[in-house]
C-alpha cells in the first residue's frame, strides 16, 4: 500500500513538473515543424511557388473594405472579415492593429523584426504605411522594390500623381509602395450653417470668404454670433499648419518645432478662450457627433479619404448598420459641401508596402496592379465610394465630366481635388512624424483646456517625445 | 519521544525528499518567470538599450546614466502621483470596509439578506478593471449620461468636463479603485472580526460596554495584523496601478501627467522598446515597494510587540 502510495506521489509529482516546464519547450516546438512542412508543400507544387497565405498588416478596416469589394480574384469573405479567400484558394489574413500612439508600428516593428525567424505562412506579406511614417520604412531593407521585386512597370505606375511616388521613393530611386489614393487637404463645411452666416452655400463663394485665415477667423467670429462653432476641437486646424512647416521634424537628433506649428497653438488656443469651438478632440465620440444632424458646426478640415470613411457615416441619423439608406432626408446626407479652405494641405494616405520574404510576390503583383494603376477599377471607387483615387486620367476625365456627389449636395468635389492634387509637396515629412504630431496635439490639449501654462505645456511635450523615442536628444521651439 | 523514535529511524522513510520534490514546480516556475526576469531587469537597467525604427540600438554600459535620468525626470512626481491616488482611493475603502464589516458581524443588529449585500458590494471587483475604466469613460465624458443628468437636474449649467482637470480625472480613478477594492476588504476585515473570541465581546457587555466601545477597545486592536496585511497589499497594488489610469486617459496620464502612475510611466518606456529605461523604473519600484512594506509591516508588529512586553511587565 505504501509503495502505491510512494508511485503515486512520484508520479503527481512527476506530472506537475512535466506540466509546469513543458510549456516553453512545446511553444517552441510547435512552431518549430510548421516551418519545414510549409516549406515541403511549397517544394512539391514547386511550379506555383507562391505562400498559400496573404498576411496583410494594417490599422483600420478602409484598405480591407477595399480590397473586398474591388480587387477581381476574391472569392469569399468570412462572416467575421478575419479572413478573405482568394479564387485560386490563396487565403489573405487580416491583421489589424490600431493606430494611436504608435500602436501599429510598434508591433509591426515587432514582427518585421522576427519575419526571418518566422514560418513562411506567418510572414508578412503586405503592409500599410501612412505617410505620416512611410519613410520610416521605405529606407530599410523591410520593404521590396515594387519594379524590381515585384514587377509593377513605369506604363503600369504611369497615371498615378507623382508625389504618392516620391515619398516612398527611397535614397536610391527604388519605389517602394503604391498608394491607391491622393490625399489633397479640403474644408467641409455645413450648406446650411454657411447660409446662415455668409448667406450663401455655394463652394466658389464661400471659398472666397474663407480663402486665407484672417478671413476664416472673421467667419469664425461671424459664425460664433449666430450660436455655432466654426471648428470642432483643438486638432481640427493641425494639419493645415504642420503641412507647410519649413522644415522636417527632426534632423539628427534634434526635433525642432516649426513656427506655423506654434501658429497652430495662438489660433486654436484664442478659439478656445472665444468659444470658435467645441473643444473637442480628433475622433473623440463629441468629435464625431459634431459631424452629425445634432452638430452645430460650421466645417471640418479634412482630407478626400474623411468623405467617405466617416464623414458620411457621420452625416446619418439612422446609421446604414440600423437600415438607414445613404440619401438626402437621413440625417444631414447632402448638406456638406467642400471647399478649398484657408491654405492648401494634405492629410494622410495609405501606401500598400509588399514586406521582404514575402513568398507571394505574384499575388502582390495583382493586387497592386488592380487595385492602384487600373483605371477602371480607380474610377469605380471614385464613383461609388467619392474617395479620391490615384488616377490622374480617371479623376481629370471624371472632374470634366457632370459627375455629381448627392452626399455633397450635387458638388463635383473631384474638380476641386484634380485642380489641387498635382501640387501636394511632401517633401518636409519624415519617419517621426506620427509620434511627434500626436504628442503635439496631446500635450498642448492641456493648455487649450487651461490646466496648465504655455511653458508647461512645452516641457509636457519634451518629456513625452523622449519617452517616444529615447534617440533625440534635443528640443528646438522657434524664439 | 526521541528514544521511542530512535529505533523506528533507521528504516523510516525520510519524507522531506517527497516535501522538496512537491514544492520543486514552483521553485521552477519562479526561477523561470520571476527570478530570472527579475535579475536581468536589474542587469540591462546599467545599459542603453532601445530600438530605433527597426534598428536596435545597444545594450551598452551606462552605468547609472538611467538612473540619473530618470530622477530628473521627475520620477518623484510620477511616485507622488500614484501614492496621492492610492491614499484618496484607500482612505474611505478603510473606512467603509471597517463599518460594513463591523455591521455585518454586528449578531444585535442581525442583518437580512446580508448574502445579497456581500455579493453586490463585491461585485464590482469582478469586473475587468478596463472595462471598468472605459464604463466610466463613457459615463463621465464631457456629453457623457453623468453630466446629462446633472444638467438636466438644474445643477450645472455647462457640461462639467471631467477628464480634463486634476481633480476630476484623480478623483475618479481614486474612486474607482476604491468601488472595486472595499468589497474585497470587507470580507477580508469580516474574517478577522469573526475571528475575534465572542467571550470578549459577552464579557464587555456584561461590563456595560457600548458597542462603539467594544468596536474601538476589542475589535480594533485584536485585528491589526489583518490590518497590516490589508494596508500592506493596498499599499501594493496602488503601487502597481495601471489598468484604471492608462484606460481612463486613453494612456496620456493627462492632464498635465498629474494621473501618470509609476507603472504608466514604466509603460511609456517600454512601448517605445526602451528596456534600459524601463529596467531603471522597474528596478526603484522594486527597491520602494520593498522598503515601504518592510516600513509599513515593522510598524505594524513593533507598537503589538511593546503592548505585549508592557502587559508581560505588568503581570510580573
Amino acid at each position: 500500500m505504501k509503495r502505491v502510495k510512494k508511485l503515486f506521489s512520484l508520479m503527481l509529482a512527476l506530472a506537475m513538473t512535466a506540466g509546469v516546464t513543458a510549456c516553453q519547450p512545446a511553444a517552441a516546438t510547435s512552431s518549430a515543424p510548421a516551418a519545414p512542412s510549409s516549406q515541403a508543400g511549397e517544394g512539391s507544387n514547386a511550379s506555383a511557388a507562391e505562400g498559400k497565405v496573404l498576411n496583410i498588416w494594417c490599422w483600420n478596416d478602409e484598405f480591407q473594405t477595399r480590397f473586398n469589394a474591388y480587387y477581381p480574384d476574391v472569392r469569399e469573405v468570412a462572416k467575421d472579415k478575419s479572413t478573405t479567400t482568394l479564387k485560386n484558394g490563396t487565403v489573405v489574413k487580416w491583421t489589424i492593429n490600431p493606430n494611436d500612439n504608435n500602436n501599429y508600428q510598434n508591433k509591426l516593428d515587432q514582427a518585421l523584426l522576427a519575419q526571418g525567424n518566422a514560418a513562411a505562412d506567418s510572414k508578412i506579406d503586405i503592409f500599410l504605411v501612412e505617410a505620416d511614417y512611410a519613410l520610416k520604412y521605405v529606407d530599410t531593407d523591410s520593404t521590396l522594390d515594387v519594379k524590381k521585386d515585384i514587377g509593377l512597370t513605369d506604363s503600369d505606375l504611369t497615371d498615378q500623381y507623382k508625389y504618392t511616388q516620391d515619398i516612398v521613393t527611397d535614397k536610391n530611386g527604388a519605389l517602394k509602395g503604391v498608394s491607391w489614393q491622393a490625399t489633397p487637404g479640403l474644408f467641409a463645411y455645413r450648406r446650411s450653417i454657411a447660409k446662415a452666416v455668409l448667406g450663401t452655400d455655394d463652394p466658389a463663394k464661400v471659398q472666397e470668404q474663407l480663402s486665407n485665415w484672417d478671413k476664416f477667423d472673421l467667419v469664425a467670429a461671424a459664425a460664433a454670433g449666430k450660436g455655432y462653432k466654426m471648428l470642432s476641437g483643438y486638432d481640427d486646424s493641425y494639419r493645415t499648419f504642420s503641412n507647410n512647416v519649413s522644415a522636417p521634424w527632426v534632423t539628427g537628433t534634434v526635433v525642432t518645432v516649426d513656427p506655423n506649428i506654434m501658429k497652430w497653438v495662438t489660433q486654436t488656443k484664442e478659439y478656445t478662450q472665444k468659444n470658435y469651438n467645441n473643444k473637442t478632440v480628433l475622433w473623440d465620440d463629441k468629435w464625431n457627433a459634431d459631424q452629425g444632424p445634432s452638430g452645430k458646426v460650421f466645417g471640418f478640415f479634412y482630407s478626400t479619404w474623411g468623405i467617405n470613411f466617416t464623414l458620411l457615416g457621420n452625416s446619418l441619423k439612422t446609421p446604414t448598420k440600423e437600415g438607414g439608406k445613404e440619401e438626402v432626408g437621413n440625417g444631414i446626407y447632402g448638406d456638406y459641401a467642400v471647399c478649398q479652405g484657408p491654405q492648401s494641405y494634405y492629410w494622410g494616405g495609405t501606401w500598400i508596402c509588399a514586406a521582404k520574404g514575402t513568398d507571394n510576390a505574384a499575388t502582390i503583383q495583382k493586387v497592386m496592379k488592380s487595385l492602384t494603376c487600373d483605371k477602371s477599377i480607380m474610377k469605380k471607387i471614385t464613383t461609388d465610394t467619392q474617395d479620391y483615387t490615384n488616377n490622374k486620367t480617371a479623376m481629370e476625365g471624371l472632374a470634366n465630366s457632370d459627375y455629381k456627389s448627392a452626399f455633397l449636395g450635387g458638388q463635383n468635389h473631384i474638380k476641386l481635388f484634380a485642380e489641387v492634387a498635382p501640387k501636394i509637396d511632401m517633401s518636409k515629412t519624415g519617419p517621426y512624424d506620427q509620434g511627434l504630431n500626436e504628442s503635439m496635439q496631446k500635450t498642448f490639449h492641456d493648455y487649450f483646456n487651461g490646466t496648465i501654462d504655455l511653458k508647461t505645456a512645452k516641457a509636457n511635450f519634451e518629456k513625452d517625445v523622449k519617452e517616444k523615442y529615447p534617440e533625440l536628444t534635443e528640443v528646438k521651439w522657434p524664439s | 519521544m526521541n528514544s521511542e523514535n530512535s529505533p523506528r529511524k533507521r528504516k523510516s522513510i525520510s519524507y522531506a525528499k517527497w516535501g522538496y520534490l512537491f514544492i520543486a514546480p514552483f521553485f521552477l516556475a519562479f526561477l523561470v518567470f520571476s527570478l530570472i526576469p527579475l535579475c536581468s531587469t536589474i542587469y540591462y537597467s546599467f545599459f542603453q538599450y532601445f530600438r530605433s525604427g527597426l534598428k536596435i540600438i545597444g545594450p551598452n554600459f551606462v552605468g547609472l546614466k538611467n538612473y540619473i535620468t530618470l530622477f530628473q525626470a521627475d520620477l518623484p512626481k510620477y511616485l507622488g502621483n500614484t501614492l496621492l491616488i492610492w491614499v484618496i482611493g484607500f482612505i474611505p475603502q478603510i473606512f467603509f470596509s471597517l463599518l460594513l464589516a463591523a455591521w455585518f458581524t454586528d449578531l444585535r443588529l442581525r442583518l437580512r439578506a446580508q448574502g445579497f449585500f456581500k455579493t453586490v458590494i463585491y461585485m464590482p471587483n469582478l469586473i475587468m478593471a478596463s472595462a471598468f475604466a472605459m464604463l466610466f469613460f463613457a459615463l463621465f465624458s464631457d456629453n457623457g449620461p453623468v453630466n446629462g443628468s446633472l444638467i438636466s437636474m438644474g445643477l450645472i449649467r455647462q457640461p462639467f468636463r471631467f477628464l480634463a482637470s486634476v481633480a476630476g480625472t484623480r478623483g475618479l480613478v481614486a474612486f474607482m479603485n476604491f468601488l472595486m477594492w472595499f468589497g474585497n476588504t470587507t470580507i477580508l476585515l469580516m474574517a478577522a472580526i469573526m475571528g475575534v473570541d465572542p467571550g470578549l465581546y459577552e464579557a464587555a457587555e456584561i461590563d456595560g460596554a457600548s458597542s462603539r466601545q467594544m468596536f474601538w477597545k476589542i475589535t480594533l486592536p485584536l485585528i491589526r495584523p489583518i490590518l497590516a496585511y490589508v494596508l500592506i497589499t493596498s499599499l501594493i497594488g496602488g503601487l502597481q496601478m495601471f489598468d484604471v489610469p492608462q484606460i481612463l486617459t486613453n494612456g496620456t496620464g493627462s492632464p498635465d501627467r498629474s494621473v501618470t502612475t509609476m507603472i504608466m510611466y514604466l509603460n511609456n518606456h517600454m512601448y517605445s522598446k526602451n528596456y534600459g529605461m524601463a529596467g531603471a523604473v522597474s528596478t526603484v519600484l522594486f527597491i520602494l515597494c520593498s522598503v515601504l512594506c518592510f516600513l509599513v509591516y515593522v510598524n505594524m508588529t513593533r507598537d503589538n510587540d511593546s503592548g505585549e512586553k508592557r502587559k508581560r511587565g505588568a503581570r510580573h
